[in-house]
């Protein structure tokens, strides 16, 4: 026992906590590449509707070798799958570094704040507040709603949490959760005028990094980017830029009519309509569009959701040249 | 009644005047309130602002009135009850994502605050709204301004 106690930072399992450099708040991967100034990658990963881990691992090791952080969704679309928190246990105790989604739409301020304290334990670095996706557009429309909070309330809750050590209710916490704050934002839903100011509303409730709404209209995108940038917002926090790959011109047609916040412009379901492979050429279409993020003022890295085409993340990643090179951690297999 | 309230939207001053005239009168009559005891008058309170506010804004009676914040467009009657908004899933014709048919509440305030202050981010100075005090739901917020002057001792001016 007091030999294990002994052991040296190069003994680190897996699923250990690093220590925290100076400046940061975790001990993370995925805030050190930001904070170092490299171009990180983020990819979503649908949690499966198992109970069997291996599920989970599989998914897991899709990405392996070219994200930086796997995000957990929490309940996505309002559908049921296994929760965020389990997946971030599994995967943390294998050594990857993971961004926790919490929604509030299914916990009330008692259950999230306890989460956080639960996923902290377990190393998970990164937390994405977010407020949810309405029940009724979800696979249970009869469950009861419980949206306590908002995801501008989330990231100060979360924030007061690791830098007062209190809960809401004042009480203290013995040992603060360290935690990467995220925050999602859509640059392309009404009003468009006030997408920066509420980014700019999320980096004062705490939020250190945002992950985006998909980005297929570079011109809005582009603008929007430009306002945060004279905001003096980038400086304040990492825009990572959402992703995606659409497999046909149906497909993309059917996701701008029937899912509110994504704007997919005609000219790329023209693309996908002309195609004789759509399904590569909606890769290449997201290749393109990854290596034109990286040359906008204030984008910090790439968020993947490629949503039932995870299996392609990999290739299109090492394609696109976003990574500059560099190699994300991955696991070492026995 | 979701006609009246886009309506108040509109004339988010005077609707604003209104209120605060409303909510001046029972604070002004303070003397009065309390010498029958706040505790009993919370049912008549509560009675007034729900049908008056219920008409006019469809409050739901949080116990915690932001809507002088808000454009005079009320928050809670976001489906996800938002009280910082909007949500990224406002549609192209600015409507809600859950409910097609109604307007987002939060393009509602952003139209009544631009009425009230044409340089306005709808929430000055970037203030977070905090989540609502489950305590208070169903009380009247007008009574709890009244509390709370009194509670603090702040004479009230007759300007």
């Amino acid at each position: 026992m007091i030999e294990e106690k002994k052991s040296s930072p190069k003994s680190l399992l897996p699923g250990d906590k690093r220590p925290i450099p100076a400046g940061h708040s975790t001990g993370g991967r995925l805030e050190a590449v930001l904070r170092s100034g490299g171009f990180a990658v983020t990819a979503e990963m649908a949690p499966p509707d198992s109970a069997d881990p291996q599920d989970v691992y599989d998914r897991a090791a899709m990405f392996d070798g070219v994200v930086d952080a796997i995000n957990a969704t929490d309940g996505s679309g309002a559908n049921c799958h296994m929760s965020s928190m389990g997946v971030c246990s599994l995967l943390t105790r294998k050594g990857y570094a993971m961004v926790m989604q919490i929604s509030c739409r299914d916990r009330n301020r008692i259950a999230i704040q306890g989460d956080v304290l639960g996923a902290s334990s377990m190393n998970v670095a990164n937390i994405l507040c977010l407020s949810g996706d309405g029940i009724k557009t979800g696979d249970h429309p009869e469950a009861k709603a419980v949206f306590d909070l908002d995801s501008m309330t989330l990231l100060k809750v979360i924030r007061r949490m690791r830098d007062k050590s209190q809960f809401m209710s004042g009480r203290k916490i013995t040992k603060a959760p360290d935690v990467f704050i995220g925050a999602a934002a859509n640059p392309f839903a009404e009003p468009l005028d006030y997408r920066p100011h509420r980014l700019a509303k999320k980096v004062v409730a705490g939020a250190q990094f945002v992950q985006t709404q998909y980005c297929f209209d570079m011109p809005i995108f582009k603008d929007y980017m430009k306002r945060v940038v004279d905001l003096g917002l980038a400086e304040k926090v990492f825009v990572l830029a959402g992703v995606g790959t659409m497999v046909s011109a149906a497909s993309a047609t059917w996701i701008r009519h029937n899912i509110p916040g994504i704007n997919i412009p005609n000219h790329i379901i023209k693309r996908l309509k002309d195609s004789k492979n759509p399904k590569h050429e909606g890769q290449e279409i997201c290749i393109e569009i990854m290596q034109q993020l990286k040359e906008i003022e204030g984008v910090s890295g790439i968020h993947l959701m490629a949503y039932r085409q995870e299996s392609t993340v990999k290739d299109m990643v090492l394609k696109s040249g976003i990574l500059d090179g560099r190699k994300p951690w991955r696991p070492s297999y026995n | 009644m979701y006609s009246l309230r886009r309506v108040m939207v509109s004339n988010a001053k005077a609707a604003s005047n209104l209120y605060h005239a409303l909510e001046a009168i029972l604070v002004f009559l303070n003397p009065v309130w309390k010498f029958v005891g706040l505790e009993r008058i919370d049912k008549a309170f509560s009675f007034i602002e729900r049908n008056i506010k219920g008409l006019l804004f469809d409050c739901q009676m949080c116990g915690y009135c932001v809507l002088d914040k808000t454009g005079m467009s009320c928050p809670m009657n976001c489906p996800k009850q938002i009280r910082n908004g909007p949500c990224g899933g406002v549609r192209d014709d600015g409507n809600c994502e859950v409910k097609p048919e109604m307007r987002c509440v939060w393009l509602e305030a952003w139209r009544g605050a631009k009425k009230l202050d044409p340089n306005t981010t709808v929430v000055p100075d970037l203030e977070i709204l905090s989540p609502v005090d489950q305590l208070r739901k169903g009380h009247s917020s007008w009574l709890i301004k009244v509390q709370e002057i009194q509670s603090s001792k702040v004479s009230v001016s007759h300007d």
